[in-house]
């Protein structure tokens, strides 16, 4: 991957971030379809199926889910630019998250915080289903490969909705499956 | 708190080095996604928290803005150890992982070419959506006792949903535009 960010373009990433780390409600994973807009539709630093297989990586590697970002980063820019990125996202919330800790601990059965956690629940999972969306599109758009993926999400799906096994196995099984070609 | 039954005594970490060595060996551990571990080694193994206390820490960090699991990690620490607590649980849960992660992106970009791998982060991409949906199906039952009641919960959801995934609008308006009305209609119920 070339680096061919200018200080300008990565500095706009950055503070991009920045921003998406406040509006984060509900995860990292929320902001998916902004991050999608911004460094796939308008800025073109990366193709589609290289903002998926981002994610897919970060997936398939052990720890939080957050390090799509700084992969995400990776692929836009090299290091700096996953520097930019998980700096981004995680200097706001981070402070923020300090104090707002300690201040609403106090406060926690007010009618203003128990207002913000309740309107706020429902965007947090429209969010989250909107990022599977995203998550899913590039697959189901390819003729290719629409049934097969199709298929391993639905398994997905149902097996996670049914039973207690560990995501890893279905990460394993989507490694399987594309490895044979099936997806 | 609602204690009905006697609990029994927690433990407590030792030091910040300790808190550091927990995340990093639950984050390590947790293959797409680390919730369910954080769970299972903080309350069950370490029991540094009792189940009401992780559920209550995981509502109120996800509420917060930010990433989840780091926010429940800070959260965690300051309580222990203050500032150098939180970061000690932030450095143990993140950096590992990150190291991990980009020596695979930089893998990845040697392999791209060959089918099998190409491939193989396909399907691992499949998944990686069907994990996400699968959590948002799961969690839309919560709404049910959300106080603006199902119905206009549920609308609300399917608006942000709408307004991301199809209209494709900037986030900013949305958590504007569609937060600040649905937190009117939660304080307005919530005056009962």
């Amino acid at each position: 991957m070339t680096t061919g960010l200018s200080p300008a373009d990565l500095f706009g990433l950055f503070t991009h971030f920045l921003v998406l780390s406040l509006l984060a409600v509900g995860g990292a994973i929320t902001t998916v379809p902004d991050m999608h807009r911004y460094i796939v539709a308008e800025h073109h630093w990366i193709s589609d199926a290289q903002f998926s297989s981002s994610i897919a990586i970060a997936q398939a590697a052990p720890g939080p889910n957050v390090l799509f970002v700084a992969v995400l980063g990776w692929n836009v820019a090299g290091p700096i630019g996953a520097f930019a990125t998980m700096a981004g996202i995680l200097l706001p919330s981070t402070v923020l998250s300090l104090w707002a800790t300690r201040w609403g601990a106090q406060r926690r059965e007010t009618r203003g915080v128990r207002a913000f956690t309740t309107g706020l629940t429902p965007l947090t999972l429209g969010l989250l289903l909107a990022t599977g969306w995203v998550l899913a599109e590039p697959y189901l758009l390819d003729a290719s490969h629409r049934w097969g993926a199709l298929g391993l999400i639905a398994t997905t799906v149902f097996v996670m909705l049914r039973t207690k096994l560990s995501p890893m196995w279905l990460v394993a099984l989507g490694a399987v499956a594309g490895l044979l070609g099936w997806v | 708190m609602s204690g009905a039954a006697p609990k029994e005594a927690l433990n407590v970490p030792g030091s910040v080095r300790e808190l550091f060595f927990a995340f990093n060996r639950l984050a390590l551990q947790g293959f797409g996604g680390v919730l369910p571990v954080a769970q299972r080694e903080l309350v069950e193994r370490l029991r540094w928290l009792d189940k009401e206390q992780f559920v209550e820490m995981l509502a109120i960090s996800q509420v917060l803005p930010g990433p989840n699991i780091v926010n429940l990690a800070l959260m965690f620490g300051d309580r222990f150890f203050g500032i150098r607590g939180a970061m000690a649980a932030l450095a143990g849960m993140l950096l590992a992982p990150l190291v991990i992660v980009l020596a695979l992106t930089a893998l990845y970009a040697q392999f791209a070419q060959l089918p099998m791998v190409s491939g193989a982060l396909r399907g691992m991409g499949a998944v990686a959506a069907g994990l996400v949906i699968s959590t948002a199906l799961k969690l839309l039952g919560s709404l049910r006792r959300n106080a603006m009641g199902l119905p206009i919960s549920l609308a609300f959801a399917a608006f942000t949903f709408a307004a991301t995934a199809w209209l494709r609008l900037p986030l900013v308006w949305v958590i504007v535009g569609l937060g600040s009305a649905a937190m009117a209609v939660a304080w307005a119920r919530l005056r009962e």
